[in-house]
């Protein structure tokens, strides 16, 4: 079966990158998924959970990320995202996540709860 | 001991206190060195990408975006010039600062007007004492820049792009900063960021030509090309800025290891002349003092030899 190779990158530094089967990922138009294949696409992403569902040499599983904002460009069966912060699932720390939610509720920060909750999000896709 | 012994024992003693300084600092700079080297080959993939995403829409979206079409005669010009907090660095912020002076004395020749932002003290001190405007300027993260830091530099910086010259805003984007090539040299650097200058290179486009027009895929975009050049053209501005900051980071350190390291070297010059010029004063102490025993004993024995007869 034909791959994806993806790149995840943040704005300092590589945050995944190997081959996939299937790229979920969610747009400003709504959520998008790429198979190998898929007609050149340069997309803007919101913030949100982004699936890969890992293939080929780096074995079949799932790895989730948290993206905050950025874009998603494909073309020859290479993807790249591209957001200023990204976090694998594993990277988070849940308990932190929360405690930040909490407090951006309480501040009333909009931005921050909103960074909190796509962690969680990330992770609770995952497990 | 002698006045002169003492003056010399003391400043070999201050030398040698500034030299372990020096060197400290030598050794602090290029551990630094090789951390912001890191930060700016870690950036790098970002930046690689983003700069693909955005050619690839100005050249195949036919799109017309006020960030990447010329002004027709533009009238303003904003200069970015990025230099260090700190001094003890050479000519660092010097040779930046004239780069920035250059291309600003260039700019008015085209009839331009400048606005400064500036990053790092040295720069503004040197605007400051000038009495010359300055449109914005940060200060304290020169040493090692966050993206958050970049993205802070460059928010009113794509705020006055998009806004009208006649309001304040400005036509073209310029950026001055020290580019790190290696560990022994760096040089100030003056691009222009916007509007875009979609330069290629004479084999890059022979190799277009060759390949025909299809070397640029037909991107669907989601949701607008429009919006996506409007999304990705900021993030560019901003990738770039933290790629400058993280260059000149780098570049500063650079220059500092060097300027200590020199120091170093004189101190230890300085160190060896004035051991040696020590040496003679005791030399010529211990020679004025056998002397002036050998003349007091000769006297001693003259008076009483004399007393005797």
């Amino acid at each position: 079966m034909a791959e994806l190779h993806v790149e995840l990158v943040a704005a300092d530094r590589r945050v995944w990158s190997g081959e996939a089967s299937l790229v979920v990922a969610r747009t400003t138009a709504g959520d998008i998924g790429i198979m190998p294949g898929h007609q050149p696409v340069l997309a803007v992403l919101k913030s949100g959970p982004v699936t890969i569902r890992t293939a080929g040499e780096s074995g079949t599983g799932t790895v989730t990320a948290a993206v905050h904002g950025g874009f998603l460009s494909y073309t020859d069966g290479k993807l790249s995202l591209l957001a200023e912060i990204a976090e694998l699932s594993d990277e988070i720390d849940v308990e932190r996540a929360q405690r930040a939610l909490e407090q951006a509720r309480a501040e009333e920060d909009a931005e921050a709860e909103r960074r909190a909750d796509v962690r969680l999000r990330a992770v609770s896709v995952d497990r | 001991m002698g006045a002169q012994l003492r003056v010399y024992k003391r400043r070999i003693k201050s030398v040698t206190a500034t030299k372990k300084i020096t060197r400290a600092m030598e050794m602090i700079a290029a551990s630094r060195i090789v951390k912001a080297q890191r930060k700016v080959a870690a950036s790098a993939p970002y930046a690689d990408e983003l700069t693909r995403a955005v050619t690839a829409v100005a050249h195949g979206a036919g799109v017309k975006h006020p960030l990447t079409t010329e002004a027709e005669r533009p009238r303003r010009a904003a200069v970015l010039l990025i230099t260090s907090d700190r001094g003890l660095a050479g000519g660092y912020s010097a040779n930046a600062i004239k780069a920035g002076e250059h291309l600003t004395s260039e700019l008015v020749a085209q009839g331009k007007q400048v606005d400064a932002y500036i990053v790092g003290r040295k720069g503004v001190s040197y605007y400051g004492f000038r009495e010359r405007p300055v449109r914005q300027s940060w200060t304290g993260f020169t040493d090692s820049p966050t993206y958050a830091d970049a993205k802070a530099v460059a928010e009113p910086l794509i705020e006055a792009i998009q806004r009208d010259t006649d309001e304040g805003g400005v036509d073209e984007l310029h950026i001055v900063f020290t580019e790190f090539i290696s560990m022994m040299t760096q040089r100030p650097v003056e691009t222009r960021m916007l509007p875009l200058t979609l330069e290629r290179s004479a084999e890059e486009s022979a190799e277009t030509f060759q390949r025909g027009n299809q070397a640029q895929p037909l991107y669907e975009f989601e949701p607008s090309a429009e919006r996506v050049l409007d999304e990705l053209l900021p993030r560019y501005v901003e990738s770039r800025i933290y790629n400058a900051l993280l260059q000149a980071a780098a570049s500063k350190h650079a220059a500092t290891r060097r300027a200590m390291k020199s120091a170093t070297d004189n101190a230890e010059d300085l160190i060896r002349s004035l051991t040696r010029l020590a040496n003679a004063a005791r030399q010529a102490e211990i020679t004025q003092e056998i002397t002036e025993i050998v003349g007091g004993a000769s006297a001693l024995a003259d008076a009483t030899a004399g007393s005797e007869r």
